[in-house]
């Protein structure tokens, strides 16, 4: 359905991602301000929950998906490789089970 | 409404900063407090309950990061708490289909340093304006270390604010972000914005940003006053001194919708008898009365993103000072009896319109547009002033990012013209300024720990000419609970060399303007660049929060407006710097909390401030070099029904300060270079009954601290060697007062 509206230039989404602490929810922000047209990224640490506003004639949500599971972590539909989760600081592991 | 409160929350996150509790207030949907609602830290056993009037107090840690709040018939509601801050939480019923609204509005600590702005900035709460029980805001600022607070002359009893060392006029003072103290209010304005009205004030140190306008130089005061949308609905405060000074304030404020509410805001103060403690038949606080009246609406749709105020006011200001035989209606103008009396009106129309994009949060836009009126009428011995100032003034401001909310930026226009009508005597200054500006200020934050603004602002001024005022503010955290800060900026303002030196008034001194060509009075406008470093470092002590604070900032004056009292003491000279004149001050602080309720803070201060005058160089006079300030508070825990003791006591001992030159004068009328050095107690307890009345009373200058001789020529004050303006230290001995505070909530 989103995909045959007409593209927005401030679309609204939240993503569902795995954190644990102050500097997870660091790195999360970063990697999603990395992707060009995000231009609000703010990650709740109790809901586990990344709220973004992003253009979307510039990138999709796919993209933040990608971006995050590439720093390490797991999002709702893109899991973070092991390697990536691997290398986070031992606090910031959370739980994969 | 989600986007709107996470804008406020953006907003307020700045000023928040660690502390051992937090405190917070539950309401219903109706903005109602809702007593008996359950607050608990989850997974763990800490848990209160909301006291009669919907607040609660939870002791906090940094493990503890959810609180849950819940009430039955309401959904519970998870928060997630970043730092301690104060909390104020909307609970919705329990019908599954609305928002949840969680508004965290203001930080509970009474006087805060921000750790994550770029530019120094510390915030006063409504609990630290309380300490200071008396009366208008120039004295709530007797608790800040930042600011120094002196008496401008031995007549008038006003209170004098000086930053960096360097008095009101090189501050910008606000209201609501709207230029408030400026032009014909520079001397009393402060003494006419009432302390109950004001919620919170922020300071900021250095050149500041340039949204406000070009004029700051040392610093910038912004305060903010109760809004109606938050207001409760009554609040009586009655005070008395043993100065037979009278205060009385009574606050009405009604929500007339979900989207309208006002507030009425009735000030009156007087003090109705004469007192003379220095015995040199003058006296030593002015006999004065005033009435103030402000109507404020405010205007909130959160769903569609609109904020408005508008405010109403007047005010009726008079004074009568002198000897205390002075009789203003035999005696005026007649040299038998010594006397002054300044009477101001002041009109004043404001409107604040603000619109935050439903689906941006981060852009918004603003305008302010202001219109005051005021008139001062007044006399000093045989010498009148009279001056008028009609103003407008207006600011239109847009805020967005560039790419992502870590670029953010602000530009805007903005408008002002003054018309003064200004009358020395029968000289007649009159002048009419106007400026356009247009301003772009940049803010960079990585949301870690860095941050910078970049402002600027070109002005079109139709005396001070065109010109550019560059402003830059950078933050960096270089390690755990460590805060660097860098400000450098240039400010560039006209002197209104007669409404800022009123106080030379009540004096024998011939004003002479030394220069012709310039545009004001034949002066140049006033240039100086500010250079600022602060430095922050919190750290634990015996297992407390201490925090060590150093600031050291330097104004350079490119030309300034030189008030020169050193040249002789008949005279009042005014002329353009030809030299050089700077002021450097550093300042170190000392804050520990030993335990959430008793705090002590410190202060050394030390202010090498120096100026060429015609006579030579000489340190700024009336401005001692070192400082010291403590601050010792100390609170109960608050026991059933709200019932608390309040304790605060304050200490300032000032060094040696240079005084006026007065070397020719006869032996008797001298006072020598400088002032003795000496300190002050102010004191104050406060006992709150319950949540609905409080009491206090308190002392002022407890240790009986007078200046000497405070006014020179005082038996002859019609010859040539009268001189109330040299007053180093407070003119009335120990004073004490009581009041009491009743609210309906």
């Amino acid at each position: 359905m989103q995909a045959q509206e007409k593209k927005s230039k401030n679309a609204k989404h939240d993503i569902e991602v795995k954190g644990n602490c102050g500097q997870c929810k660091a790195r999360i922000e970063k990697a999603a301000y990395g992707v060009k047209g995000v231009k609000s990224a703010a990650w709740n640490e109790e809901t586990q929950d990344l709220q973004i506003i992003v253009d979307e004639t510039k990138c999709s949500v796919a993209d933040v998906r990608a971006a995050v599971a590439k720093a390490g972590h797991d999002t709702d539909n893109l899991k973070a490789e092991d390697k990536d989760y691997n290398s986070l600081h031992s606090c910031c592991k959370y739980d994969r089970s | 409404m989600y986007k709107l409160i996470l804008f406020f929350l953006l907003l307020s996150a700045p000023f928040l900063q660690a502390q051992e509790t937090i405190s917070g207030k539950v309401v219903d949907e109706n903005s109602q407090p809702l007593p008996g609602a359950s607050i608990l830290w989850k997974n763990t056993q800490i848990s209160t309950s909301s006291a009669t009037d919907g607040t609660f107090t939870i002791p906090y840690s940094s493990e503890n990061m959810y609180l849950v709040i819940s009430y039955i018939g309401y959904t519970a509601d998870t928060i997630h708490v970043h730092t301690p801050q104060y909390i104020s939480h909307k609970m919705t019923p329990d019908n599954g289909s609305q928002l949840k609204e969680v508004v965290v509005d203001k930080t509970r600590k009474s006087l805060e340093r921000s750790h994550t702005k770029a530019a120094n900035v510390s915030t006063m709460g409504s609990k630290e304006l309380l300490k200071a029980a008396c009366c208008n805001i120039a004295e709530s600022f007797e608790t800040n270390p930042s600011i120094d607070v002196n008496f401008s002359d031995a007549l008038t009893g006003t209170k004098q604010i000086k930053m960096l060392g360097l008095t009101s006029p090189y501050l910008s003072i606000a209201e609501e972000n709207i230029p408030s103290v400026r032009g014909a209010s520079q001397a009393y304005g402060l003494s006419f914005v009432p302390g109950t009205w004001v919620e919170s004030i922020q300071i900021t140190k250095g050149a500041g940003p340039v949204v406000n306008g070009y004029e700051s130089i040392s610093g910038q005061i912004n305060y903010e006053m109760l809004k109606p949308a938050n207001d409760i609905p009554f609040f009586l405060n009655a005070y008395g001194d043993t100065g037979s000074r009278f205060e009385l304030n009574t606050h009405f404020n009604k929500k007339l919708s979900d989207k309208w509410s006002t507030s009425l805001f009735l000030h009156g103060n007087t003090r109705v008898s004469k007192n003379d403690m220095n015995h040199d038949h003058f006296l030593d606080n002015p006999l004065g009365k005033q009435i103030n009246v402000l109507n404020r609406w405010q205007y909130t749709n959160a769903e569609k993103g609109w904020v408005s105020f508008l405010n109403f006011r007047y005010m009726r200001d008079e004074k009568q000072a002198g000897q205390v035989d002075f009789d203003p209606d035999t005696d005026r103008y007649s040299g038998h009896h010594w006397g002054s009396e300044i009477n101001t009106d002041k009109v004043d129309v404001s409107a604040k319109l603000g619109y935050v994009f439903p689906d941006m949060p981060y852009q918004s836009i603003g305008l302010q547009t202001a219109f005051n009126y005021h008139n001062q009428e007044s006399y000093f011995g045989l010498r009148t002033y009279d001056i008028d100032q009609k103003s407008f003034y207006s600011n239109l401001i847009f805020n967005s990012i560039i790419t992502n909310t870590l670029n953010k930026f602000a530009t805007g226009l903005n408008v002002t013209y003054d018309k003064y009508g200004e009358f020395v005597n029968t000289t007649d200054f009159s002048r009419i300024d106007n400026s356009v500006g247009v301003f772009g200020e940049y803010t960079y934050d990585n949301v870690n720990n860095f941050s910078l603004v970049l402002g600027g602002r070109f002005d079109v001024h139709n005396r001070l000419g065109a010109f550019f005022t560059p402003r830059l503010h950078m933050r960096y955290n270089p390690w755990k609970d460590a805060t660097f800060r860098l400000s450098a900026g240039r400010g560039k303002r006209a002197a209104n060399i007669f409404a800022e030196n009123q106080s030379l008034f009540g004096s024998s001194r011939a004003f002479n303007i030394l220069d012709s060509g310039g545009k004001l009075y034949g002066l140049d406008p006033e240039i100086a660049w500010n250079y600022g470093v602060s430095f922050i470092q919190k750290f634990p002590l015996f297992g407390k929060t201490t925090e060590f604070v150093l600031d050291f900032y330097r104004t350079d004056f490119q030309n300034q407006v030189v008030t020169d009292l050193y040249a002789s003491p008949q005279q009042a000279l005014f002329y353009n710097l030809s030299g050089k004149s700077y002021a450097n001050s550093l300042q170190a602080e000392l804050n520990y909390e030993i335990t959430m309720h008793f705090n002590i803070r410190t202060a050394y201060k030390y202010y090498d401030i120096k100026t060429d005058y015609t006579t030579g160089s000489f340190e700024r006079p009336l401005q001692a070099k070192h400082r010291f300030f403590a601050n010792v508070g100390y609170e109960t825990h608050i026991g059933e029904k709200g019932r608390q003791w309040k304790f605060d006591v304050t200490y300032n001992w000032m060094g040696k300060q240079r005084l006026p030159y007065t070397g020719s004068n006869p032996v008797e009328e001298q006072m020598g270079d400088y002032s003795p050095s000496f300190s002050l107690v102010n004191a104050q307890i406060t006992r709150t009954f319950s949540s609905v009345f409080e009491m206090y009373i308190g002392g002022e200058n407890i240790g009986n601290y007078r200046q000497n001789k405070a006014i020179l020529g005082a038996n002859d004050p019609f010859g040539p060697y009268f001189d109330s303006s040299i007053v180093y230290a407070p003119v009335f001995g120990q004073m004490y007062y009581a009041g009491l505070r009743f609210k309906i909530k």
